[in-house]
């Protein structure tokens, strides 16, 4: 499988702060990734420099071969990459529907060809009976899914969801879980994900990559990952053997 | 380009609008003088109130300085045709183009170095008061003593040279006005007025979908500017004396905006709503107190403070919202 988004040697300091230090990642074609580790970790800020939100000091991203490092946020989505927010940013005096249109409107030439994709999508997250409701009246779970919907719209190659599935109850959460799977299966949309729900974590990814102190501690399938001394130590615990 | 502006408008508010439309135009075989005067107050009220609110009820941008472009556009119309004999109908392209530059300025210092929320509407009310402050010791203009369109005999009108009595006048509002809601209103349905709307929401979030924000921001001032311009373009014509003490003052610009606000900020209807209401008070309240023989020089200014205040508390998205929903014209949560 050739390589989607690579990550070589990203670091990044806030004031004092190392938090990432030297981060090399790939996340192949058509693949799901998971990026795993404790809270403060960096898997956050890891996203937010592969999204153009925040620059690195040092290292490279490429998607697709192209440098997109240094690329303004609007830039990397149109490159291809659509993102979610871990604290959601619904545009809250907007319907559903106009929500999701104006992520679809980066996919589309038209506004006509927008709403037809918008209506599909919404319908795909089961957001369908809630178009016309206002995002700001939504249910955080609601949010959750408005906020994989807009960033689906956008038509990206690779879908970056920072917590998606937290707060949702199980079932919730086996149902985004079947959406992904489907969404990779037959569009080939390659998903990098971070996640603290282990159940869609190993539900979904064909690879993980663990986080912790802003550097790489293991990296491959995900078998082999949570048997990781190093990765048990610090993140999943004993019991999770 | 006709089922862009009926697309998603209820057959009711089409008529209640045809029938809006019917009476604006009839109005001056009814109307008086003086009726005349005050209704094309509100339809330039009207008409600066829906500019103001592509930058701020569409795009999030608060200006407070907008007296700025009324008053370069009637600037520049009225120095071309009072030193070079160039008619407004010529004269307007060069009132909008130089408004939009001067918006572009602003707009590029504000935006390129995130200059936003309160200290982008400090900045927009500093270059309105740069403005002020240069005309008035622009002697080629006039300066503080003012500039003055020579004034024509009100017996005849010449469109051509808009000279001509409040009827004329009027009609002219009425169409700028009227132009003016089919603009925005085509605004609001096309990729770029959704692009402002998700900027106003929430920049970070619009710029991960991929929304080029300085980009938009600067279409939205430059449009914002140039219309305002326009009206600038009528003022000058209208009144046919500019001061700058006046036309660039701080009250302009606030006055400009009441009407947006109170009518419903970042709605089609509001400004014009907004517009009507609040001159058509004031109007009749400074009729009864002539009636009354009582004199309260800025009744007017606490009148509109009260009218603020009512609507802040209230009615916090303005009087439309509601009154759309009480017509039966909203058909949906979250139209405009």
């Amino acid at each position: 499988m050739t390589a989607l988004l690579e990550v070589a040697g990203i670091s990044k300091s806030f004031t004092g702060l190392r938090a990432l230090e030297n981060v090399s990642f790939v996340v192949p074609e058509g693949s799901i990734v998971g990026l795993i580790g404790p809270n403060g970790a960096g898997k956050t800020t890891c996203f937010n420099v592969v999204a153009g939100v925040t620059r690195a000091d040092a290292g490279e991203v490429r998607l697709a071969g192209t440098r997109i490092d240094g690329w303004r946020p609007d830039q990397v989505c149109r490159a291809g990459i659509g993102r979610t927010f871990q604290l959601v940013k619904p545009f809250a005096g907007l319907s559903v529907m106009e929500n999701v249109l104006v992520g679809a409107l980066n996919a589309c030439a038209s506004v006509r060809e927008a709403k037809a994709r918008a209506g599909d999508i919404i319908e795909q997250l089961g957001l369908a009976e809630k178009r016309r409701a206002m995002a700001a009246s939504l249910t955080l779970p609601e949010r959750k899914r408005l906020e994989v919907a807009r960033a689906l719209a956008t038509g990206p190659r690779l879908l970056m969801l920072d917590e998606v599935m937290a707060g949702l109850r199980p079932t919730e959460t086996d149902h985004m879980v079947a959406l992904f799977r489907t969404l990779n299966a037959n569009m080939g949309l390659t998903i990098l994900l971070i996640e603290h729900v282990m159940r869609a974590v190993m539900a979904l990814s064909s690879g993980l990559i663990v986080l912790n102190h802003g550097q790489v501690i293991a990296a491959g399938p995900p078998a082999e990952v949570t048997r990781d001394p190093a990765v048990l130590e610090c993140y999943l615990g004993e019991e999770a053997v | 380009m006709i089922h862009l502006l009926t697309d998603g408008v209820s057959r009711r508010a089409l008529k209640l609008l045809a029938g809006l439309c019917l009476a604006l135009i009839a109005a001056p075989l009814a109307a008086s003088d003086y009726l005349i005067t005050v209704l094309i107050l509100v339809l330039y009220f009207a008409y600066v109130g829906q500019a103001w609110n592509i930058m701020m009820g569409f795009a999030g941008q608060l200006s407070l300085g907008h007296a700025l472009y009324v008053g370069l556009g009637a600037y520049a119309a009225a120095a071309l045709y009072v030193h070079f004999g160039v008619g407004p109908w010529l004269g307007l392209w060069v009132a909008m183009a130089s408004a939009a530059a001067v918006g572009a300025v602003i707009g590029f210092l504000a935006f390129r170095f995130g200059v936003g929320g309160v200290y982008f509407a400090i900045l927009t009310i500093a270059f309105a008061e740069f403005a002020r402050i240069g005309f008035d010791h622009w002697s080629w203009l006039g300066g503080s003593a003012g500039l003055f369109l020579p004034v024509a005999n009100y017996a005849h009108n010449d469109l051509l040279t808009l000279r001509g009595g409040p009827t004329m006048f009027y009609y002219v509002m009425l169409t700028m006005t009227g132009a003016a809601f089919v603009v925005c209103h085509a605004l609001l349905r096309s990729r770029i007025g959704y692009y402002w709307l998700a900027i106003r929401e929430s920049p970070d979030a619009a710029q991960a979908l991929g929304i080029d924000i300085f980009r938009c921001k600067m279409v939205a001032v430059v449009v914002s500017a140039a219309m305002t311009s326009l009206g600038g373009v009528l003022f000058a014509f209208y009144y046919n004396n500019l001061f700058p003490e006046q036309i660039f003052h701080i009250s302009r610009s606030i006055e400009l905006i009441l009407g947006p606000i109170i009518g419903g900020i970042g709605t089609l209807v509001g400004p014009i709503v907004g517009a009507f209401l609040l001159t058509a008070l004031a109007e009749t309240l400074s009729e009864i107190l002539r009636w009354a023989g009582i004199d309260l020089p800025g009744i007017k200014q606490v009148f509109y403070g009260f009218c603020l205040l009512g609507v802040v508390m209230f009615l916090p998205d303005g009087v439309w919202p509601p009154l759309g929903r009480w017509l039966g014209l909203a058909r949906e949560e979250g139209e405009r």
